[in-house]
């Protein structure tokens, strides 16, 4: 204990920390990450155990909205089909500015073993996505890691740089 | 020694093929081996023409004519005791013969017993639904529809039912491709972005095995690593990529380091696994 422990008083005496604007705003966001509850396939069971009680995804403060107004992040945990590309897209445009997408496991990645004609060959054909997670279905650790990676990510961001234009419209 | 042949694209076309391969075949027996099967096909022939009709795999197959699939099928419930359609579907014979073959799945609770009522129809006529006897047959006449384009006739809902419905051909028929034709390829380009968008998107990547050394973006080589982005298409690469295991400049808390920075010089790789 006694190597972590704080003390308030060494920086002159006063309990205050200066920090910039972006490290306080980043700060804000990267720990409070909000996915939204949308599952494909298998990997949303994987998506499911990384939030349970085990590998715990609240103690990130990551907790998971149903409704893609409240959500920052979309885990595509899935293969996306070509049928469900519309809809995916329709709640990736519903969702607030700044927004992130993880795009979880071989499926959404590149469509994986599903080589075919009803999967879309990539989630990235549809919306930006910030991390690829490769893995079939990738265990709930890397899902975690991803999701640091992309707090990381968050931490490196401007936020007075207007946001920059991803590949697609 | 052996001629050498280059193994580049080895898995492009199939390896082995058998110059010998017979496809297998079920035997096919007399019907008068079962009298349950004897006594039911006695009975259906003086209601409806059977065309044929043999035994396979203790199966009864019986062949009709299309037209009489709901009188059939009706009979075979009410009289013959076979109380459970299971599955219906086609197949495709469009190539050799130019239709469907349609095939009903039928088992009789009570007898213990399967029988298999067949059909066979051109590639645009059309087929009474059997969904006013089988309630199943409901879903299974849409699927066949939305895989084979079979056209059924009489059915209340009759609609595509895993394919999107603007979605154009039939998946399951045999001239269909495996990655599909161009309407599928650009499917969802066209509908979220509308076509003057194709070339944004580009086309899909169907090869498993593609890499690009160059893309910085998507691919990574071990022992090799560049930096996230980097254009490195003229063959000249970063003398040096920074290790970023950790968050840069350590972990602080007011002011208070409680994780070190990483310095790259000191890191060692651990000689023996712990």
């Amino acid at each position: 204990m006694a190597q972590h422990k704080i003390n308030y008083l060494q920086n002159g005496g006063a309990p205050i920390a200066l920090t910039t604007i972006d490290k306080i705003v980043n700060f804000g966001r990267s720990n409070s990450l909000w996915p939204l509850t949308y599952g494909l396939a298998c990997c949303a069971i994987e998506m499911m155990a990384t939030g349970a009680s085990r590998y715990d995804f609240d103690r990130f403060g990551t907790i998971f909205r149903a409704s893609p107004r409240q959500a920052d992040v979309i885990i595509i945990a899935g293969t996306l089909t070509k049928k469900h590309a519309e809809f995916m897209r329709r709640l990736y445009d519903q969702m607030p500015d700044p927004k992130w997408v993880i795009s979880m496991g071989s499926c959404a990645n590149t469509g994986g073993m599903f080589n075919t004609y009803a999967t879309v060959q990539g989630a990235d054909r549809i919306v930006p996505v910030d991390i690829y997670l490769p893995g079939c279905a990738p265990r709930p650790e890397t899902l975690q890691y991803a999701l640091m990676m992309l707090q990381k990510k968050i931490r490196k961001e401007s936020i007075f740089r207007s946001i920059k234009k991803k590949r697609l419209v | 020694m052996r001629k050498y042949t280059p193994k580049d694209d080895v898995q492009r076309k199939s390896y082995y093929d058998d110059r010998f391969f017979v496809a297998p075949q079920v035997p096919r027996q007399k019907i008068e081996e079962d009298e349950v099967f004897e006594n039911d096909i006695h009975n259906l022939d003086t209601y409806v023409e059977v065309l044929e009709s043999y035994l396979e795999n203790g199966h009864l197959v019986i062949y009709i004519n299309p037209s009489d699939n709901k009188k059939t099928m009706l009979y075979l419930r009410d009289y013959l005791e076979y109380d459970f359609l299971m599955e219906l579907s086609a197949i495709d014979y469009i190539a050799t013969r130019g239709g469907f073959e349609i095939f009903y799945e039928m088992l009789s609770t009570s007898k213990r017993k399967r029988i298999r009522l067949k059909c066979f129809i051109k590639e645009k006529e059309t087929i009474e639904s059997v969904e006013s006897i089988f309630k199943m047959a409901n879903w299974s006449e849409r699927e066949m529809f939305d895989m084979y384009g079979v056209k059924i006739i009489n059915h209340h809902n009759m609609k595509r039912i895993l394919m999107p419905d603007d979605w154009y051909d039939y998946p399951l028929r045999k001239t269909y491709p495996l990655h599909g034709d161009e309407v599928a390829n650009w499917y969802e380009v066209d509908k979220i972005f509308g076509k003057e968008n194709r070339d944004l998107i580009g086309p899909e990547e169907r090869d498993p095995a593609a890499v690009d050394r160059y893309d910085t973006t998507r691919f990574s080589r071990l022992g090799h690593e560049v930096p996230f982005g980097v254009d490195i298409t003229d063959g000249k690469e970063p003398a040096h990529t920074p290790l970023a295991y950790q968050e840069e400049g350590g972990v602080k808390l007011f002011g208070v380091k409680l994780i070190k920075d990483l310095d790259e010089k000191k890191s060692v790789t651990l000689k023996k696994k712990r």
